[in-house]
């Protein structure tokens, strides 16, 4: 096919369930691509002599290759060109922000729009997994050498699937009862269904990755003790310290932090209450602090509980919105009601203490600050207040304290993030890495998996000659 | 997966469980609780380890039957597995010879004080214990605590065993005895422990409660278990759950824990109605 007739080819949608309906239902909004569509938008693909879309991806994903044989109808083959560099495709074909990594950097994004690169990788993924045609990859001869990786999230499921794949004996100890950690307890399944996570997790089983879970570390054992079974440990433990604004009635019954509010729906299914066990304020008016991705994950889970106000409140406006185009899209066309250029500043509850209602105070926006966007300043005198009855703080979290607490040596920087080497995720003691979000702050699955990767070729060199890199 | 070992029942509603558990067992320290789910549909149960046994492998619970989770537990007998169970969690108590020591228990309370006035006559501390309970048959670990304790106090709010009154009527009387206290450990109810903080305020005696707030993680990922302690807001779950008595916002406490009331009795009528079908 001629350049010019692949660039006549509009990007194919993918279909979705209606707004209406779906904000009533835990199921995936988007359907995903049908073969013939697929095929179709793997036409549109350039295949670029120098691809950038390549360069773009935090685990260089053989981009062009993949779409290749797509084009071809060889979805299996795509599925594992794919696999070669990243174990979880049919998780980053659906929350990776493609829009600012691979898509971005398409040469068709500059006339137009993009080869929709996630959605493919979603369709080739979810396509093997449906066949049932999951293979195992050959692993690598035995290296005798013992890796332990601290975390079950995007991070460590990487280091362990990459590590496992040359060779190496590899644990994964993880505190919860379940393995996949913000893939679980955080993303909702109507974004990423729990059941691919476990099959995802079930690949890497079937390798030979070993995993524990309920095993604390830093409680049961610590990552010295760890050292003298292990020839190497990967840290990724995750941003799991939620962060509070810090003013009046915070902890008035319905307020509840982003990580515990999602934890209840998502991995401990208080959707399904009283079926399942733990149970959730289903608010009528229900309010979310913050403009990421987990806020808007907040606000439409509250829409599917019951709530029929369901607010993001953000203290700048839509341009400053660190959420993805496409949630804060789908979150719209749900119903989810904005207000922005809002600043909370005190919870007011009632006499038993449940929160009633949220002081509020207009912004504008100044000078640009620290993170080049501009900062809210107040506007005096325009304090109002919305009736709600649960509030969701999702403004980020810090690094959860467990494991550099107790890990004598470990260098951490000022916010209790360890420090590690953005190259090799090196810490401060030998034979401990760590990357994602204990590293980073808060970030995204692929930047996690990218450390990840890089950790793990680090890993390797370091097991294999002893090499400090 | 961990087995029931042994179960036993010590009053209507109050039930011992050993659970095989060697790496806990073999790392816990007094004050430090575990975490259970009983099955897929389970919540998570924080449950403070009443005792344990690096030898056999096993830590001990002791837990009252109230709502559905943990009379689904209470109907669990020997050689049964529970799905998950994770620790130890939260800060071990800080234990060093203060001088004398007066641990308070009430109730099922009785059951995490165990351990700790173990280790503080492990450490050399004059031990006075008070333990109290409603009504006689609700009393636990009198022997247990006899053996651990240079003294033990025994009260019934009824009458119907050892002294008649509150536990803190006891405590007062030994403060007023002249008996020169150096810290007090108190855990129970969340007004036992609110009472019990109030007696040893103007004596400015160092006052330990164990909050048993609200949790799903345990392990400061949900923030679920907030307090307000000193005026700034606490996680139970890692940075306690001990906290300074004098401290606590105890009135906060007792409302958060009852943010689940309405579901807490929907969940245990459903579960008793498929308990009647059956």
């Amino acid at each position: 096919m001629e350049a010019k007739e692949r660039m006549q080819i509009p990007r194919q949608k993918m279909p979705e369930q209606d707004p209406k309906a779906r904000g009533k239902n835990f199921d995936e909004v988007p359907f995903g691509y049908s073969e013939e569509t697929a095929i179709r938008e793997a036409q549109r693909c350039l295949k670029c002599k120098k691809p950038s879309c390549v360069a773009g991806c935090p685990v260089e994903i053989d981009i062009p290759g993949f779409i290749s044989l797509i084009e071809g109808g060889d979805f299996i083959g795509a599925a594992r060109k794919i696999k070669e560099t990243n174990a979880l495709p049919a998780v980053c074909g659906r929350v990776c922000p493609q829009e600012e990594q691979c898509e971005v950097k398409c040469i068709l994004a500059k006339k137009g729009d993009p080869v929709a690169i996630g959605r493919l990788e979603r369709f080739v993924a979810d396509y093997e997994r449906n066949a049932g045609k999951v293979q195992v990859p050959k692993i690598a001869v035995s290296t005798g050498k013992k890796i332990a990786v601290v975390g079950s999230g995007p991070a460590g499921l990487t280091v362990a699937g990459t590590l496992r794949l040359l060779g190496h004996d590899v644990t994964v100890f993880e505190a919860l009862h379940k393995t996949g950690g913000v893939l679980v307890y955080g993303i909702p399944e109507f974004r990423l269904p729990k059941a691919i996570v476990e099959a995802e997790v079930n690949y890497l089983k079937e390798m030979g990755v070993k995993f524990v879970t309920n095993y604390v570390i830093g409680k049961i054992r610590t990552v010295d003790t760890i050292l003298s079974e292990y020839d190497a440990v990967f840290l990724g433990t995750g941003a799991g310290l939620p962060l509070f604004l810090g003013v009046p009635g915070e902890n008035l019954n319905g307020v509840y932090s982003a990580n515990e509010y999602l934890t209840r729906s998502n991995l401990m299914k208080a959707y399904l209450f009283p079926k399942y066990d733990t149970p959730i304020v289903r608010g009528k008016n229900v309010a979310v602090i913050g403009g990421g991705n987990v806020a808007m994950d907040s606000a439409r889970t509250a829409l599917r509980l019951g709530a029929d106000n369901s607010y993001i409140i953000y203290r700048r406006s839509l341009d400053e919105m660190p959420a993805r185009k496409e949630e804060v899209h789908h979150a719209e066309e749900e119903g989810i009601q904005f207000h922005i250029l809002t600043n909370p500043v005190a919870f007011i509850g009632d006499e038993n203490n449940w929160v009633r209602e949220i002081e509020c105070q207009k912004q504008e926006l100044g000078e640009p600050d620290d993170s080049g966007r501009r900062r809210p300043v107040p506007v005096k005198g325009s304090e109002f207040r919305i009736p709600v009855d649960t509030v969701v703080v999702a403004i980020g979290n810090s690094p959860n304290p467990l494991v550099p607490a107790t890990t004598p040596g470990l260098d951490t920087g000022r916010k209790g993030n360890i420090v590690a080497n953005e190259e090799t995720g090196l810490t401060s003691r030998d034979g401990v890495y760590a990357g994602g979000d204990i590293v980073t702050g808060a970030a995204t699955v692929i930047l996690a998996m990218g450390a990840g990767r890089k950790a793990a070729q680090a890993m390797h060199a370091y097991v294999m000659n002893g090499k400090k890199e | 997966m961990a087995k029931i070992v042994k179960k036993e029942r010590l009053s209507a509603d109050l039930v011992r469980m050993v659970l095989e558990a060697r790496e806990i067992a073999e790392t816990r320290k007094a004050g430090q609780f575990i975490v259970l789910r009983i099955n897929e549909q389970g919540e998570r149960i924080p449950l403070t380890i009443a005792d344990a046994d690096a030898k056999t492998g096993t830590v001990t619970i002791i837990f009252q039957e109230v709502g559905k989770s943990t009379r689904l537990l209470g109907s669990m007998g020997q050689g049964d597995d529970i799905l998950d169970l994770a620790g130890p969690l939260g800060k071990p108590t800080h234990i060093e010879n203060f001088g004398t020591a007066v641990c308070v228990g009430g109730g099922v309370g009785v059951a995490p004080m165990f351990p700790i006035t173990e280790a503080l006559k492990e450490a050399g501390n004059k031990v006075i214990t008070i333990i109290g309970s409603r009504t006689k048959d609700l009393l636990i670990l009198e022997d247990e605590m006899k053996a651990v304790s240079d003294r033990l106090l025994v009260m019934t709010d009824d009458g119907t065993y050892g002294q008649k009154g509150f536990v803190t009527q006891a405590l007062e009387e030994i403060i007023k005895s002249g008996e020169k206290v150096d810290i007090v450990v108190a855990i129970g109810p969340v007004v036992m422990m609110r009472a019990v903080s109030e007696v040893t305020r103007p004596y400015k005696i160092p006052t330990v409660v164990s909050l048993n707030s609200i949790m799903v993680d345990a392990t400061g990922m949900c923030g679920g278990c907030r307090v307000s302690v000193g005026g700034k807001s606490k996680f139970a779950c890692v940075e306690g759950p001990e906290f300074d008595g004098h401290q606590v916002d105890f009135k906060e406490l007792m409302m958060r824990q009852k943010t689940y009331m309405k579901q807490e009795h929907e969940s245990l009528e459903c579960f008793l109605n498929q308990a009647l079908k059956k």
